[in-house]
């Protein structure tokens, strides 16, 4: 590896890093714009000069690589400085243009805070202008319900078209023009159509592209951030929540590599204002057909009496998209006390169980291994809607090229190009007799669209053998992987909430007149036969609330500490960022309330105490933010087991990406967003 | 240079295609490229659309180049805005292109615009006949027949107010003005005729020592030095006693 000085001290880095990179090795702090590590190199806003000894000018540290330094004329490492004179002065120098067509319009803007060029201009700015000349202006662009942009504000860094073209791989954005008149806009001001655009925000170094919904909020430095877990999807997006008193101001990403990179969805991102309406707030009982407030105790009596009245095998629970290991546990737990078997936590009826092993239903090869990977066979599903960041991953991995995709299911714009097989389990089953293509080390993507229906178990089986014929089980890697996508899924079928010995499962507790009590833990994507009692242990008035006779009303993902298993089986810490509103309580805890109420009383009285059990029955779970590797042998039996397909195609069972959960239904911004991608889709069609 | 825009909505056509002619063309250029390289075609196609859509680029022409190239459409945009030889809005059948860069502004430029302003209008304005549009460009490179103009596809030099005037004229007549220096003048040769190196005796014949360094019959061998000249050896003038430069 070639040495190099930099700033006096000597530092050896690969000949391929940039002089930014090994500045940043030796230390000091190049300051930038355009230069964004997981974006190409543009080099154009000239921010990270740096004196490099021998040339007449300073270079662009990120545009310039350390096998392009020339030796002294005696061999000497080359020299770069960072702290001369002669840097400081180039820098303000671009500053000063920087700022010359830059409105100042801090006080109003919603980047002031946490403005690149802000903390900058402290660093290399001056305290006056010298410019008389009119400031140039620009017209601000219409780009969506979600980025709001001030043209003016722009510097032509470009991250944001880099963005949209290199990681979100649909190039809506562009630069029109040139010059000082150049203009960032889309195609004629059509709406961004990327379901990772809400990214772009956090990428403009400057305030010329925010978030529309919170737009004139807050202040940055007015919020408290609550590091935690996203739920929108299996994914399990590090994010951190922003609060200011009760109410989630906004939700930005963390960076975490092994999961979400820096990007987060669209939905994850601006699903906040869900979290303010539609909310439950006090529990409510049915009474001669309609819903009345109640105080919890009511409540809890009139559960009891129902259920006391049913008996243990009419009662039945299935746990929602959204709950947590905690609560699915205690929910299996409870049931467990009362003597009823019937708990399911697959609401789809997708034909996962924890009896075929962990690895049956986990994302075995991680998400970081997609980068590892070197073919991809995905099996109904559409990466890009059901886990838009792991399609980027799938997309970063494409760019890198020796990554041929095949896909057997619906056909969709999955933004990188693949080779199309066919719809359905035949075509599956043929894979189990030939792999696609010659490959190290494969990773087939198994969907929840091929495992969501009747003959679920055997299409799984079949996925299993297509992934041992392809050699995706070896003992240094095991492809076999399922994209979940529910935040839940995972976690729930780690505690083993599913039915027990004779209990129903999904599909049998809707038959009519199966059960005659029904708890629902947030579970809104099923219809309750007429007949059954329902408890609606939730957070929004949605499906589940409507049909319900008692609702205890429950605390959303960012109002409690929990824990959430992502596809890959990494167990992540959500902290509580605020308070559920009104009388709502943590899940657990009203769980926890209500066992006492039916005799069957759950011996944990914190929620120390909750994962405490949790963690003594399944030790994995309490590793968080690493992953208990499962065992591949059990994919190999799966691929034995066989059976009987329909011929029905695979169906992605996310057909609007917006409205997946009864967050995002109570959003208005994700309702526009629907509606606008409904719109495209018609005009596309046409 | 200002803001380039689209044109508004109203005078864009509905759409557009090639004609059979120049979609030949288009294919022709197209096939110049390496298989998955045929963006790098946009600027000649997008120039040929100018060309057919009389002198400027509508709106369905980016979207017909694009897809044509599999180009996603603002990227053609881009390219589109970005060159100003790209017309955005209509103009007239004769687009009068006005250097106005510092030679030709010394030499009466502002005289032209003044010019133009007089029988055009503003820039980008479209005569009411639709015969001129007019527009002010950055140096065309004629800087020594300044000051000069580009109607349409040729240059028209060492202008003044009245031959621009009547250059004007002759084109809404329809004949045809010779292009290039509008006075008496040879290119950029000097005007009346020449002023130097008219001595005809400089011309006459002297013995030459050996000919060329390298002729057709006797052509450069390989290998020779690279400091071995292949031009003649400069001779003196006529009458110069000094000799030969060696070099």
């Amino acid at each position: 590896m070639p040495k190099l000085i930099v700033d006096g001290k000597e530092i050896e880095v690969p000949a391929e890093f940039t002089l930014l990179q090994a500045c940043e090795a030796a230390g000091a702090e190049i300051p930038r714009f355009c230069f964004h590590e997981r974006l190409s190199i543009a080099g154009n806003c000239r921010m990270c000069l740096v004196e490099l000894v021998g040339s007449p000018k300073p270079v662009a540290s990120c545009a310039w690589a350390v096998r392009d330094c020339r030796p002294g004329p005696k061999g000497e490492p080359p020299v770069v400085n960072t702290r001369t004179p002669m840097v400081r002065k180039a820098r303000e120098g671009v500053m000063e243009f920087l700022l010359i067509n830059h409105p100042l319009d801090c006080p109003i803007c919603d980047q002031g805070g946490e403005c690149d060029l802000q903390d900058q201009a402290m660093a290399y700015g001056v305290d006056k202008s010298r410019y008389v000349e009119n400031k140039r202006a620009v017209e601000d662009k219409y780009i969506g319900p979600l980025v709001k942009t001030i043209m003016t504000r722009c510097i032509h860094c470009t991250r944001c078209v880099r963005f949209t073209s290199e990681v979100a791989g649909v190039s809506d954005l562009g630069a029109i023009g040139r010059g000082e008149d150049m203009e960032i806009t889309t195609y004629l001001e059509h709406a961004m159509s990327s379901e990772l655009q809400g990214n772009v925000i956090d990428l403009c170094p400057v305030g010329a592209l925010t978030a529309k919904p919170y737009a004139f909020q807050a202040r940055p430095w007015e919020l408290i951030k609550t590091e935690s877990i996203d739920v929108m999807d299996a994914a399990g997006s590090n994010i951190r929540v922003d609060t200011r008193g009760r109410e989630v101001q906004r939700i930005l990403p963390r960076t975490n590599e092994a999961v979400n990179e820096e990007w987060i969805s669209d939905k994850t991102r601006f699903i906040w204002d869900g979290l303010r309406t539609q909310r439950l707030d006090r529990p409510y009982v049915r009474v001669n057909g309609r819903l009345q407030p109640a105080s919890w105790n009511e409540a809890f009596a009139a559960i009891a009496a129902r259920v006391k009245q049913a008996g243990a095998k009419r009662t039945g629970a299935i746990i929602g998209d959204l709950a947590s290991v905690e609560e699915s546990f205690a929910i299996k737990d409870l049931m467990t006390r009362i003597g009823s078997a019937n708990v399911d936590c697959r609401q789809d009826g997708a034909a996962l169980d924890p009896i075929l092993g962990r690895a049956s239903y986990l994302f075995n090869a991680t998400i970081a291994g997609i980068e590892e990977a070197d073919g991809l066979i995905i099996i109904g599903s559409n990466p890009r809607k059901e886990a838009p960041v792991i399609n980027a991953r799938i997309r970063k991995r494409w760019l890198r090229g020796g990554f041929p995709i095949w896909m057997v299911g619906e056909a969709a714009d999955l933004t990188y190009q693949y080779q199309h097989l066919g719809a359905g389990a035949e075509t599956l089953a043929k894979l189990g007799g030939e792999a696609p293509g010659k490959m190290e080390r494969p990773l087939v993507l198994v969907g929840q669209g091929a495992l969501a229906r009747p003959d679920g178990a055997v299409v799984l089986s079949l996925a299993a053998k297509a992934a041992v014929t392809a050699g995706a089980i070896k003992d240094d890697w095991n492809g076999f992987s399922v994209l979940h996508t529910a935040a839940s899924r995972v976690g729930a079928l780690d505690v083993g909430a599913v039915p027990g010995e004779g209990g129903l499962n999904v599909a049998g507790m809707l038959e009519p007149k199966a059960l005659e009590v029904l708890f629902l833990l947030g579970a809104d994507e099923v219809d309750v036969p007429d007949g059954a009692f329902v408890i609606y242990l939730g957070t929004h008035g949605d499906r589940g609330a409507h049909r319900a006779d008692v609702i205890l009303p429950g605390a959303a993902y960012t109002e409690k500490n929990s824990t959430y298993v992502n596809t890959e089986g990494r167990p992540q810490l959500a902290n509580r960022a605020a308070f559920p509103p009104g009388d709502a309580r943590e899940d657990w805890a009203i769980l926890r309330a209500l066992s006492d109420v039916l005799g069957a009383k759950l011996p944990y009285d914190s929620l120390v105490g909750l994962r405490r059990a949790v963690y003594e029955r399944h030790p994995h779970l309490a590793l968080t933010d690493s992953i208990e590797p499962a065992s591949a042998a059990a994919v190999e039996q799966l691929a034995a087991r066989g059976g009987r397909t329909e011929k029905a195609p695979f169906q992605s069972p996310v057909r609007d990406f917006y409205l997946t959960n009864p967050i995002a239904r109570a959003s208005a911004v994700m309702a526009e967003c629907s509606a606008l991608a409904a719109r495209k889709f018609a005009t596309a069609a046409e | 240079m200002a803001v380039r825009r689209l044109a508004p909505a109203d005078v864009q056509p509905k759409d557009f295609a090639f004609s059979a002619e120049n979609l030949t063309w288009a294919k022709k250029q197209i096939e110049k490229y390496p298989p998955g390289r045929e963006a790098s075609a946009v600027i000649p196609l997008l120039w040929k659309a100018q060309e057919q859509h009389d002198g400027w680029l509508p709106e369905p022409a980016i979207r017909y180049v694009a897809d044509m190239l599999d180009m996603v459409h603002i990227r053609v945009l881009e390219v589109a805005t970005f060159y100003t030889m790209f017309n955005l809005e209509p103009v007239g059948k004769f687009l009068v292109q006005l250097c106005g860069t510092t030679p030709c502004m010394l030499r009466g430029a502002e005289d032209l615009k003044a010019v133009c302003e007089r029988r055009i209008g503003h820039q980008h304005h479209v005569t009411k006949d639709g015969k001129f549009s007019w527009v002010e460009v950055e140096c065309l490179g004629a800087c020594v027949n300044a000051p000069m103009v580009q109607i349409n596809a040729d240059f028209y030099e060492d202008l003044t107010p009245a031959s621009f005037d009547k250059l004007l004229d002759d084109l809404v007549a329809g004949k045809n003005p010779n292009p290039g220096p509008q006075v008496d003048r040879q290119f950029s040769a000097p005007q009346g005729g020449l002023t130097t190196l008219t001595d005809p005796a400089i011309y006459a014949t002297a013995p030459r020592s050996g000919g060329p360094a390298l002729d057709d019959s006797n052509a450069k061998k390989p290998g020779a030095a690279a400091n071995v000249r292949e031009a003649g050896v400069p001779r003196p003038p006529v009458g110069d006693s000094s000799g030969p430069r060696q070099n």
